[in-house]
């Protein structure tokens, strides 16, 4: 996207913008009119309000577009308030929206911003296409969690959308699924024991797998397609066997550890179902890791060598900083392997070792309550800070391998 | 070599313990698909002797079979290890289990037609330290050690310890099913129970061994000129053998219960009664092993093939979705400017960090019929508020929500191949007069195929093993194998099926796994970064 | 290998730091006890853990929600000879199961068990309940159905019989029902005209298992199967479903508690228990402690003060009478129950020995069928 080019021309009123604007209307206008009962009254008369609008916009040059817009949104609001109440107002709200963006983004011609002039109409229309296909399919990606925040404040202890709800009534909404979540033993020691877990574990997977992937990334490593296979393995097999046959080998391991080295039974119960995690992390780490060192310029251990620093120096001094952003990565996919585990900590584990997925599992089985919604949508918050915070990161570590961020 | 020795070093501890802490403890789960050691281990004698059984003739075993199956019940009982087997074999044979359970309840019962003769005929009889003088000697180590091993294997205890009682070596030849019965009761007595032998009253087993040894001429004669101790009681018991039941332990068992008398269920006991089985590989094909051969199951118990079919077809549809939804997102991302990427990749992340349940959880709210996307088109009147679509509760459910949250192992993957694509070989095509759409099947998706071909096999393994979002969605023809394979461990406790449901499944992914690695090299796997 | 041994050091230091600050958590009286989570688990906390933990304060409860997995779990710790689990809350037809294959201890209920404050001994007051020689019962409950009032279509009378869930086109709508053989066989036959006392008798036969599946597909379309307790009561407060069948606590709490416009259907409800067992070859100083908790919350009061708190019929005879009224609402428990006479009218036993026979069987054509 370096051929970006800044000039713009404004197409024509009559024969671009204002049937393209027509066209959204009716559209609009035909959803609307079929909520009423008479689709084709509501297609023409969208088309007419689309025209009339894209004409107003071209003819008042004085007002931002953002302005225009928000007067768009605000006018068609208050016509779908009239019309059907406070949905009205917000389905209003969101067509004004659409539509003021739509008639500023043709009528301006800032829909050819993103590629060369040269490109025929055709491909402008391709390359339009292309970014809406992709807009859907982030509204895809992120559109079910909505509901998952909005209920998590549903007053009742159902995964319903009350008529309180959805006329907005205060009633309808309450705080309580936080208190639930915030303030008892049953969901915070899950909490706790899961922020236990999921830092060793990953602690572990991380450590054990960034060593063997620099020793895999060596060349001539006998056997190595074997070696990659077995440490994969723990991502191929499916997670119902891995949890079975763990629950068989952890068991008479727990015995053991309490029985003939004297440890506590609780200290035991987490080692178990660290362990089990860490392994279950192992094939992320070793995946980003060795991704990142296919990359890795050999020279530079070398030189490091050269001038005399042992391997120990070598690797925390040269190799790490440089492959740290494939680890992280790799630390954070096994840290979410563990934080969101359910099968093998269900079989492993034993009450006290109790994580959040594991409640939620059994909080959806035996009383469906908007708790875990509350739960969720703390996780979502916590998560954005933590992908902000990576982001960051990487930034930092690119400006430290001496690359330009884009 | 020096290199490859620190390089192995480097590699061996992760790789120890993922064998260690994985691949052995699988590997012994699926060992469960064969094993069947249960039936060799719980009724030993029976199953030796029903080996010379002919079950083609329809007519019930000998005698002897029924002498051993009470022998060897009798210890299966107190162990409670009887209702063990019958729930295995009634995997094979529906009935068999309430077979062994209201069986295992009179056992005693068919031992007290011996007792209660015996000791009217001498009260010797009834004291433990009589029988205990009586069965004891030397000479009998080695069978004692024969029967302990017989019963730890049964029992699955640890049964070494000090018995303070060894058989006597004439006794046991001339009373052979009575010292089998005695030194098992001895054995339980002293180690299970910790008590004395001498001061415990023998089962009700032993009583009924006796009257199994007095039938035989030969023992008889042996006890009139026997003259150890109990002597008396013995010859006083071989004197009044009218006195005893006139009928076998056949009849016995099957007045208890006449399907004891069945040729069915004996044929079914002797086909399990190998230490391995291909019973479970079989009935995870819909097929069974039956006397007659390996047979079809009837049709209205087919289930395995179709959901076998089923997984592989819709992880194929997933798989496929995903490559759909991923590619073009995943384009754009590998073709934005660095900051807005970032921010765009955010968006992939947020739903892959969201629980599994709680997405899963979101997709019911949406999905069902008063769910959202519903409401949303019955208020639009594009869907009438009687026909309602069902989007959930059945594949197309498992489908949507499936692709949802398996999108980001796709584009993640698909991302980082198309990041090291340079765009100059798609302008060279162009600038050398190809289409755009030349220039991208002919110069860029080929480049693109690793990075495909990464996230298919990703999303298609993930996909193949899920259980808990087609349960939760799924409704009836939308789950997979896995949810029958957690039913099989949690619900019906037949974990032999189930690991070799299992076996199955993972032979699959492991060829999949090795085409993959065959056609695209495992090194090509990249997540992110 | 410096960088191995510093590694290995620093986790090893910190799981055993880790391991130290756990290491005082674990005392030595500490209980774990196995029950289903929810409402239920809740209304055991009230009537019996919290009490005893105020009359032993030493004494700390652990509460595992397994139940559903019991037989699973407690099986596969047997067999690894590791028993985590001190008491355990199961339906009768699994503390059968796990005492049949000897992994539940077997008792003797005058001599573990309070007697009756009357006098009564325990064997007694618990009746005709003891249906194992391991099974320490708690409460009656029952399988039966709920339905949403305002679904009912206008003019058409409620439903008061159990054929209403077979009967789509008076009653219109899904209904919900358990994806599982048991109950859902037994119903379809006695809506397909089979006698009460005739329906085990005809499901053993191949035609009969085949005469109730087929019954069943008359209605296979308009049926949302559900495996997890709270799915019904969910289902019919989102109006998703007509009719279902859940546990009848489940309906009180979204009848009473949440204010739903759900009604009972008790026609042909099927009893069930629900109670502990000891999981066998506890070492003697647990097995003490248990039984001593055991013998408390099973005694009369504790189990009439349980139905405070959820509308599950106590089940000892002695404690019927002293059912008081809901902890919270304050309303008469006692109409509530599945023992009341006035919702006991048309009541169906469970075949306990059958379905240990049989669920394999008809569980496999029951699946296959649902496949198709």
């Amino acid at each position: 996207m370096n051929e970006v080019i800044s000039y713009v021309r404004r197409p024509e009123l009559m024969t671009f913008t204002m049937p393209l604007v027509a066209l959204l209307g009716a559209m609009f206008g035909f959803i609307t009119g079929n909520i009423f009962g008479s689709p084709w009254i509501g297609f023409v008369l969208g088309a007419a309000v689309g025209a009339a609008l894209a004409f107003v916009f071209s003819k008042i040059v004085k007002m931002k577009s953002k302005q225009k817009t928000l007067a768009t949104a605000v006018v068609f609001g208050v016509v779908g308030l009239v019309f059907g109440g406070l949905g009205g107002l917000f389905g209003g709200f969101l067509v004004g929206i659409s539509m003021g963006w739509f008639a500023n983004w043709v009528g301006s011609g800032r829909y050819r911003a993103g590629v060369p002039i040269y490109y025929t109409p055709g491909q402008v229309l391709w390359h339009n296409a292309f970014l809406f296909i992709c807009a859907f399919v982030f509204f895809f990606l992120i559109a079910p969690l909505l509901p998952v925040v909005w209920l998590s404040f549903n007053a009742e202890n159902f995964f319903t959308f009350t008529p309180e709800m959805l006329s907005f009534k205060a009633e309808g909404y309450s705080l309580k699924h936080y208190r639930d979540f915030l303030g008892t033993d049953e969901w915070m020691v899950p909490l706790k024991n899961s922020l236990i877990i999921a830092p060793i574990a990953t602690l572990i997977s991380v450590s054990l797998g960034t060593l063997a992937a620099i020793g895999l990334s060596q060349s001539h490593v006998p056997g190595r397609q074997a070696m990659m296979a077995v440490l994969i393995s723990p991502m191929i097999v499916p997670l119902i066997i891995s949890a079975t046959g763990m629950f068989f080998f952890y068991a008479p391991l727990g015995n053991w550890l309490e029985l003939q080295l004297g440890l506590n039974q609780a200290f035991v119960g987490y080692v178990k179902v660290i362990l089990a995690h860490a392994v279950l992390g192992i094939p992320f780490v070793i995946i980003t890791v060795t991704a990142t060192l296919v990359g890795f310029d050999k020279s530079l251990t070398r030189a490091a060598a050269n001038m005399g620093a042992n391997p120990v120096t070598t690797f925390f001094k040269v190799q790490m900083p440089l492959i740290l952003p494939g680890v992280i990565s790799g630390g954070l996919f096994a840290f979410i392997t563990s934080f969101d585990e359910v099968v093998v900590v269900l079989f492993v584990g034993s009450a006290r070792q109790q994580t959040l997925p594991w409640q939620m599992y059994t909080g959806l089985r035996e009383q469906i309550s908007p708790t875990i919604l509350a739960a969720a949508t703390i996780l979502v918050s916590v998560s954005i800070l933590l992908l902000l915070t990576v982001e960051l990161l990487r930034r930092r570590s690119e400006r430290l391998r001496g690359m330009s961020p884009g | 070599m020096r290199q490859k020795m620190r390089a192995l070093m480097l590699v061996a501890p992760l790789l120890i313990f993922v064998v260690v802490t994985f691949i052995v403890p699988i590997l012994s789960m699926l060992f469960r698909s064969v094993e069947n050691e249960i039936v060799p281990n719980t009724i030993p004698g029976t199953v030796v002797a029903l080996s010379e059984w002919d079950g083609s003739t329809g007519q019930p075993p000998h005698e002897d079979v029924y002498r051993n199956l009470y022998i060897d019940l009798f210890k299966a009982e107190e162990a409670k290890q009887h209702t063990r087997l019958g729930t295995r074999l009634n995997y094979e044979q529906t009935g068999v289990s309430s077979l062994f359970r209201t069986t295992g309840r009179s056992l005693d019962d068919i031992g007290e037609l011996w007792q209660d003769p015996l000791e009217a005929i001498d009260p010797n009889f009834e004291e433990g330290s009589f029988w205990f003088e009586m069965m004891s000697g030397t000479g009998g180590e080695g069978f004692l050690e024969q029967r302990r091993e017989l019963m730890a294997a049964m029992s699955d205890e640890n049964m070494s310890g000090d018995v303070g009682f060894v058989p006597s070596a004439e006794i046991i030849e001339m009373l052979p099913w009575t010292a089998r019965a005695y030194t098992d009761f001895a054995l339980w007595a002293a180690i299970r129970d910790g008590d004395t032998v001498a001061e415990e009253d023998p089962w009700e087993s032993v009583y009924g061994a006796l009257g199994m040894d007095l039938t035989n001429p030969d023992t008889v004669s042996a006890i009139n000129s026997y003259n150890g101790a109990g002597a008396s009681a013995l010859q006083a018991a071989a004197a009044n053998i009218d006195q005893l039941p006139d009928f076998g332990f056949r009849e016995a068992f099957t007045q208890e219960d006449e399907d004891w008398g069945n040729a069915e269920v004996w044929a079914t006991i002797k086909l399990y009664s190998p230490s391995m089985t291909p019973g479970y590989f079989l009935n995870s094909v819909d097929m069974s092993l039956t006397p007659d051969g390996v047979k079809m199951k009837p049709d209205n118990q087919q289930i395995y093939t179709t959901l076998f079919t089923r997984t592989l077809v819709m992880a194929l549809i997933i798989t496929g979705s995903c490559i759909l939804l991923g590619y073009p997102v995943a384009w754009l991302l590998a073709n934005l400017p660095m900051r807005t990427a970032s921010i765009l990749m955010i968006l992939v992340l947020l739903p892959f960090w969201t629980s599994l349940l709680v997405r899963t959880s979101a997709w019911k709210v949406l999905l069902q019929q008063q769910g959202v996307i519903n409401e949303i088109l019955v208020w639009l009147g594009f869907v009438d508020d009687a026909d309602r679509l069902i989007l959930m509760n059945n594949a197309t459910g498992t489908v949507i929500a499936m692709t949802h949250i398996l999108l980001p192992f796709m584009i993640l993957p698909l991302y980082s191949v198309m990041k090291t694509i340079p765009p100059s070989y798609q302008r060279a095509a162009k600038s050398l007069g190809a289409t755009n759409w030349t220039a991208f099947w002919r110069v860029y998706f080929p480049q693109s195929v690793p990075g495909i071909g990464a996230g298919s096999i990703l999303v298609f393994i993930l996909a193949i093993g899920y259980y808990i979002t087609p349960e939760i969605v799924g409704g009836t023809d939308g789950v997979f194998i896995s949810n029958r394979i957690a039913y099989h461990i949690s619900s019906s406790l037949n974990w032999g099926l189930a690991a070799a449901l299992g076996s199955i499944l993972l032979v699959v992914v492991l060829g999949l796994y090795w085409c993959y690695d065959k056609i695209v090299g495992i090194d090509n796997v990249k997540l992110g970064g | 290998m410096q960088l191995i041994k510093t590694l290995t050091a620093s986790t090893a230091m910190l799981v055993v730091a880790t391991g130290a600050a756990y290491a005082d958590d674990h005392m030595a009286s500490d209980m774990t006890l196995v029950s289903w989570g929810g409402a239920y688990q809740n209304s055991q906390i009230k009537a019996y853990a919290e009490p005893y933990m105020e009359m032993n304060p030493g004494v700390s409860i652990t509460w595992d929600e397994s139940s559903n997995e019991a037989v699973a779990k407690l099986r596969a710790m047997n067999e690894a000879n590791n028993v985590t689990w001190d008491l355990v809350d199961v339906v009768a037809a699994d503390a059968m199961r796990l005492c049949d294959e000897g992994l539940a201890m077997e008792i003797d209920p005058d001599e573990v068990l309070a007697d009756a404050p009357d006098g009564t001994s325990a064997e007694d007051d618990f009746g005709d309940l003891l249906v194992s020689d391991c099974f320490i019962p708690q409460i009656v409950y029952s399988t039966t159905f709920g339905y949403r009032e305002d679904m009912v279509p206008a003019g058409t009378p409620a439903p008061t019989d159990i054929c209403a869930l077979f009967d789509t086109e008076t009653y219109p709508g899904m209904r919900s029902l358990e994806k599982r053989p048991i109950n859902n066989m037994e119903w379809a036959l006695l809506c397909d005209g089979v006698a009460k006392d005739e329906v085990y008798s005809v499901l053993e036969t191949e035609e009969g298992q085949q005469r109730a599946l087929d019954k069943l597909a008359t209605i296979k379309d308009s049926v949302i199967w559900w495996s997890a307790g709270a799915d019904t009561p969910q289902l019919l407060a989102d109006g998703e479903v007509f009719m279902g069948s859940t546990y009848n606590g489940r309906l009180f709490s979204a009848i009473v508690e949440q204010d739903q416009p759900i009604a009972m259907l008790w026609d042909a409800q099927v009893f069930d228990l629900d109670g502990w067992i000891i999981p066998a070859g506890l070492p003697e100083d647990r097995l003490n402690r248990v039984l001593d908790f055991v013998k408390f919350a099973t005694d009369t009061q504790r189990l009439a003060d349980q139905a405070k708190y959820i509308s599950y019929g106590p089940a000892r005879f002695s404690s019927a009478p002293l059912v008081g009224k809901h902890a919270e609402l304050g309303i008469d428990m006692a109409p509530h129950m599945p023992t009341d006479p006035e919702n006991a009218k048309n009541t169906f036993l469970y075949n306990y020995e059958f379905w240990a026979d049989y669920r394999d069987d008809i569980d496999a054509k029951f699946q296959a069928w649902l496949a198709q």
